[in-house]
């Protein structure tokens, strides 16, 4: 188990603004997904762990050994804190072959011991037949499973990932998914996955951290977090639709309603605890629980006119995007010719408005 | 003709040797100076380069001033090895090395710069020291550059003439380089031997730089 408390703090530079880390990182054994835009701090996080950036303060614990402690001027070399990296390009070590990359990361162990674990690790990841081969002899997969491989063959204590998928087409991803899996379910440690990749969040994450200017904006269970983003700010990030700036114009606790303005439409609106008269709120409503249809006559209650701008495919039905960067998933499809329809209307139940 | 090989095999002896010591010091040396941060980095930098652009005469006084047989080191050197070191073929090897050591260390320096860092990151992560790193890891990845600055710090240790001059004298069969056997040639109208040392010295020049720029050269790493 890890838990990690990083200060870091990066004055400005004539090359960059100045920036802080303040994050704090709690994982179990299982899947930790750090996401986040580029320059948000996430690989800084994992080469503090590493060890291979030192905080200005703050304190590492892996299993209840101490990696880093500032206050107490502790620092683990990266050899001694039993970190297993993968790094973006890999990092196989071109001069030797792939077995040898393997038995490096078990150097000093008595060679009988070096040797069964390097055959079970290749066993593992189906690399037997190919171990006498250098890295520019590999397929990008083969590549992938061997960098694997190597961070998990000296028993580390923890698995960290920097954005693995980044670069690879949808068949790599697919395994690489799989090999992640299958590290969760057969070694018991904590995985820290760095990525900007939303579906990898979901596909992959036990845990996720959503990660924004140096410091972790929302952590939870992904559907929880995609479900109830706790800012605006973390909401933009998840890429999420239908983020809606709106005026309460009148609240009514007796029964439970509330009126709201949005650009000039007026919308029936469930009772917002803790709110007053003459906030502005933002709401957020997922695709799915919001209807379209062409338009046909006036706007009803809590219907927007909207413009149709694209028709996307999606596994699970149809996706229409409109203006405002509004989105309904509507999984029944829609008639080919109403695709050609330019003119919508798009209806908010007042029971699917959250506040954020 | 009878020729004299002796300054020939002279001067290959103390280019080996020298460049053998650059190579040992001189990868040190930009290790330390590719990879750790301390007060006076590039000091030293521009110390280890000052030999490259210094009139020889210059370097040579300073030698002869800090290796004299009169000097701490010079007294040093006598206790230990029995004899002085100035004017032996061995102060011949001080001068050569002085003249390798920057093209090795700027080259080095530079290699080792240009590696992807993720490759010692890798290494130090998976739990081996800063030594093993440098020996498996950094220094395969950096060999082709290294092995070409030592072709070129072999062939410069070869023609050096004036700080040679100046620390080991002209002795011949005892340090007589063919650098200066070649000025001794011109200067006492032996054209015979002179034509025949610089056409040699030439070609083995020129074999070094061409095996230097092969090694060098942008061909795949592995």
């Amino acid at each position: 188990m890890l838990r990690a408390r990083l200060r870091k703090q990066f004055p400005a530079s004539p090359g960059s603004a100045a920036f802080s880390l303040e994050l704090d990182v709690d994982a179990q054994p299982g899947i930790t997904v750090l996401f986040g835009p580029s320059g948000a701090g996430k690989t800084l996080t994992l080469d503090s762990i590493a060890g291979f950036v030192q905080p200005d303060e703050g304190r590492i614990l892996l299993d209840d050994e101490i990696l880093f402690d500032g206050a107490a001027r502790v620092s683990l070399p990266p050899r001694k804190r039993h970190c297993g990296y993968v790094f973006q390009n890999y990092a196989l070590f071109p001069n030797m072959t792939l077995r040898q990359n393997l038995e490096f990361a078990l150097h000093g162990r008595p060679r009988l011991e070096r040797h069964r674990r390097v055959n079970q690790a290749l066993e593992r990841f189906h690399l037997e037949d190919m171990q006498g081969r250098r890295p520019h002899e590999l397929s990008g997969g083969q590549k992938q499973r061997c960098s694997v491989a190597r961070a998990l063959v000296g028993a580390p204590r923890i698995l960290l990932l920097d954005e693995p998928s980044r670069g690879l087409d949808a068949a790599l991803r697919a395994e690489l998914y799989g090999i992640i899996r299958q590290v969760r379910d057969e070694y018991r440690i904590p995985i820290l996955l760095v990525t900007h990749d939303l579906d990898e969040c979901i596909e992959l994450g036990d845990e996720i951290l959503v990660v924004r200017d140096g410091g972790v904006a929302q952590k939870g269970m992904p559907h929880d977090v995609f479900d109830r983003p706790a800012t605006i700010e973390v909401a933009q990030l998840l890429g999420l639709h239908n983020l809606l700036s709106v005026e309460i114009l009148a609240l009514d606790p007796g029964r439970k309603v509330s009126r709201l303005r949005y650009l000039e439409y007026e919308l029936a609106g469930p009772y917002f605890p803790g709110h007053l008269i003459g906030d502005r709120v933002w709401l957020c409503v997922r695709p799915r629980q919001m209807t379209a249809a062409p338009r046909a006559g006036r706007p009803t209650a809590n219907q927007i006119p909207v413009s149709l701008e694209r028709v996307v495919e999606r596994i699970h039905g149809l996706r229409l995007e409109f203006n405002g960067d509004l989105a309904v998933e509507d999984s029944n499809g829609v008639a080919e010719e109403a695709r050609r329809v330019k003119d919508w209307v798009v209806e908010i139940p007042p029971a699917a408005m959250r506040v954020l | 003709m009878a020729i004299d090989w002796f300054p020939l095999w002279l001067s290959l002896k103390v280019a080996a040797v020298s460049t053998a010591a650059a190579v040992v010091i001189g990868l040190w040396l930009a290790w330390l100076l590719a990879n750790r941060e301390f007060r006076g980095r590039e000091l030293l930098d521009a110390a280890v380069t000052l030999p490259l652009v210094l009139p020889p005469t210059v370097l040579g006084y300073y030698l002869l001033v800090l290796l004299g047989r009169a000097t701490p080191f010079g007294r040093v050197y006598e206790w230990l090895f029995g004899s002085p070191l100035v004017f032996t073929w061995q102060a011949a090897v001080v001068a050569a090395f002085l003249h390798a050591m920057p093209l090795l260390v700027k080259s080095a320096r530079a290699a080792f710069e240009s590696i992807d860092h993720s490759y010692e990151r890798a290494a130090r992560s998976l739990g081996a020291s800063e030594l093993l790193t440098f020996a498996r890891v950094t220094l395969p990845l950096a060999r082709r550059s290294i092995l070409a600055a030592a072709a070129l710090a072999f062939a410069r240790s070869l023609g050096d003439f004036g700080v040679t001059i100046m620390l080991a004298g002209n002795i011949p069969g005892r340090t007589q380089t063919v650098a200066v056997a070649i000025y001794d040639a011109v200067e006492s109208g032996n054209g015979a031997l002179a034509r025949t040392l610089v056409l040699i010295v030439s070609a083995v020049s020129l074999a070094v730089i061409w095996f230097a720029n092969r090694v060098g050269g942008r061909s795949r790493a592995f």
